[in-house]
């Protein structure tokens, strides 16, 4: 969708190069817009939690606010001299890999988030990676066996479910498997802070399968329209004429050529799963970037906060731009170089 | 989207007057009403004050609170009565805004074109590249879980989704031979936006409300869970599940019943805005399979 919106108003002057290579140009254009995007969301983050509030260090202290701590807090912060200088030390040390001291406990922001972002990053992988196959898989299915009762049920589950809010598929999964019906998985996380995530399978298994349920119908409506759209066309008419087997059809002919516009969708999920990570992860007490997240709003723990949107906002840039890459990459027809 | 002539009025309630007609829009309408209904008239409803002790911590359903106790022995059913208007009121007056600020910047942009556009689209782009729930906390984080700032970040949030899909479906407009004709008989630009380019933004405009209510309801009552919305003692259906899903073997209607009215809320709008955009698209008349490439469409739009 980006590249669908973005690629009409770039007409520009054409192009000096000899032979032009649409994947890189595409790759080093996208990279300017994003780099170009993270910088202007830097600057709304720090502007945000540094010069709207009045005071970030009023906010930070509240009523425990004595003028003696609030000068030793502006002076942390750098509070005391102007905007700009502020946000150009905090743009150097983000470049030094320095992301401040966090307010809660005084420890270094990065180690803090650092962890984390790994932790995160099992959950999000894992769902992307389970959702999208079985969001293709189903979607394949339903469209092979368009009009059957299949179909049919699977197309109206995915019409309700896409419309869950995470917690709410939580809550059913808990009430099913961790607390009131069966007893098989844990119903909050426990694996110590410095652990790999993987040390504990069972403990995935129900964030892992919240996040899967919520991205799955995306993934399937798209595939099951793309798919029965190029079911329809001439070259597996052809195919069919030709007497090729029903599964060559489907997984040679027609697949390749539907996969192209899902990959969108399959970009839309991942962008989508960095803000659902904050919700699953708090449900189930998961110790990765959203739990962080959530925790620093409640203890206004700025430098954190802060750090943390730069990092979801430098997944949701680079999401974008692979996923353009990608598609481009699948789909012949548009790899050609334009008029 | 359909060819464009003035005054279509009455065509935008066509379409949803075909929506309503189809079994999907219908069950979709009637399942969003009922939850609509019992959130507008709970609070009349209620047996008990919604922060009236009135049994023992996540008691069991008994005669004196039909669906138990929760996390502080207060009524589970009066609670539930009690903690949807404002979840309601407050994902409308966020669709409201969003949709009215984003389908603003995105005529605007496609009418004006050249450095308007490229300056609304970059900064559309920038708070694009927030998860919707992140922005909220973001705002949150700052000025502390304030309703109107909810309501306001949620409707910011929303609206460069809502500006991409208007300009798109506006630029479309803009290029036709009536809107041409108009600027060459000199009739200012505001006034051909507001007569003739919004009235055929109608249908479009329809389906981005019913999709931005679902999914301004998804982050305000994820809001709410997170302890981001109304306060305790405040009865909200997200801060519900939160505080009883201790309690969950006990009394599990304490996170039940608000997580089934949420989930039935969504569930309706989005089969209602999934009828309307069928409707618009003209698919709906012919029967209720669905069209491939109409899916294709819509994804294109929903997404």
């Amino acid at each position: 969708m980006t590249t669908a919106t973005e690629a009409p108003e770039r007409v520009g002057p054409p192009s000096k190069a000899a032979r032009p290579h649409p994947i890189r140009d595409t790759l080093i254009r996208r990279s300017g817009i994003g780099i170009l995007t993270l910088i202007l969301v830097s600057i709304l983050v720090f502007a945000a939690t540094q010069i709207l509030p009045g005071n970030a260090a009023n906010a930070v202290l509240l009523n425990t606010a004595t003028p003696a701590r609030l000068h030793a807090l502006e002076a942390q912060l750098h509070l005391n001299r102007p905007a700009v200088e502020q946000y150009w030390t905090w743009l150097i040390g983000i470049f030094h890999g320095n992301f401040g001291t966090s307010l809660a406990n005084g420890a270094s922001v990065g180690s803090l988030v650092g962890g984390r972002i790994l932790n995160s990053a099992v959950l999000v992988v894992l769902a992307g990676v389970i959702g999208t196959v079985l969001g293709v898989g189903l979607g394949v299915l339903a469209a092979a066996r368009r009009d059957s009762l299949l179909d049919h049920v699977l197309s109206v589950g995915a019409l309700a479910i896409t419309a869950l809010p995470e917690f709410v598929v939580a809550v059913i999964l808990v009430i099913f498997f961790a607390a009131v019906v069966w007893h098989l998985f844990p119903a909050v996380s426990v694996f110590a802070p410095g652990s790999a995530p993987w040390s504990n399978p069972a403990e995935l298994v129900l964030p892992v399968a919240t996040l899967v349920i919520v991205i799955v119908p995306y993934v399937f409506r798209m595939m099951r329209a793309s798919m029965i759209d190029s079911l329809e066309s001439d070259y597996v008419q052809m195919a069919q004429l030709k007497g090729v087997p029903r599964w060559r059809i489907l997984f040679l002919h027609a697949l390749p050529n539907a996969i192209a516009p899902t990959i969108q969708v399959i970009g839309l999920t991942f962008l989508y799963l960095a803000g659902g990570v904050v919700v699953v992860e708090y449900m189930f007490n998961y110790p990765g970037l959203g739990q962080a997240l959530v925790a620093a709003v409640s203890d206004r723990d700025i430098p954190q906060i802060q750090c943390i949107v730069l990092v979801l906002a430098a997944f949701y840039v680079a999401v974008n731009i692979l996923t353009d890459v990608i598609s481009l990459a699948v789909s012949p027809r548009r790899r050609l170089p334009r008029s | 989207m359909a060819p464009g002539f003035r005054g279509r009025r009455p065509e935008a309630f066509a379409v949803l007057g075909r929506a309503v007609r189809t079994p999907r829009g219908a069950t979709g309408l009637a399942i969003a009403g009922c939850v609509v209904l019992v959130a507008a008239i709970g609070p009349v409803l209620a047996p008990y004050s919604s922060t009236a002790f009135v049994t023992e911590p996540f008691a069991r359903a008994s005669g004196t609170a039909l669906l138990g106790g929760d996390t502080l022995g207060r009524d589970v059913l009066s609670r539930t009565l009690d903690g949807g208007w404002e979840l309601l009121l407050m994902a409308a007056v966020a669709t409201a805004l969003g949709v009215a600020a984003g389908a603003l910047c995105g005529v605007v942009a496609a009418y004006s074109g050249g450095w308007t556009d490229s300056v609304i689209m970059r900064s559309v782009d920038v708070i694009l590249a927030f998860p919707q729930l992140v922005f909220a906390l973001l705002l949150v984080s700052i000025l502390g879980p304030k309703i109107w700032l909810i309501v306001l970040a949620v409707a910011i949030s929303h609206a460069p989704q809502v500006a991409r899909v208007t300009r798109a479906a506006a630029l479309d407009i803009s290029e036709r031979d009536f809107v041409k004709a108009m600027q060459i008989l000199g009739i200012p630009g505001r006034r051909i936006i507001r007569r003739d380019v919004l009235p055929n933004l109608t249908s479009v405009l329809m389906v981005e409300i019913g999709l931005r209510l679902t999914y301004s309801m998804l982050v305000i009552a994820g809001l709410s869970f997170l302890g981001f919305g109304l306060q305790p003692p405040a009865a909200s259906w997200g801060l519900m599940i939160n505080e009883n899903r201790v309690g969950l073997i006990a009394n599990p209607w304490g996170v039940l019943m608000p997580a089934i009215l949420i989930a039935l809320f969504t569930i309706g709008t989005n089969t209602f805005t999934d009828a309307v955009a069928r409707a618009s698209l003209g698919v709906g008349r012919r029967s209720t399979e669905p069209d491939p490439l109409a899916e294709l469409a819509l994804e294109g739009a929903t997404s």
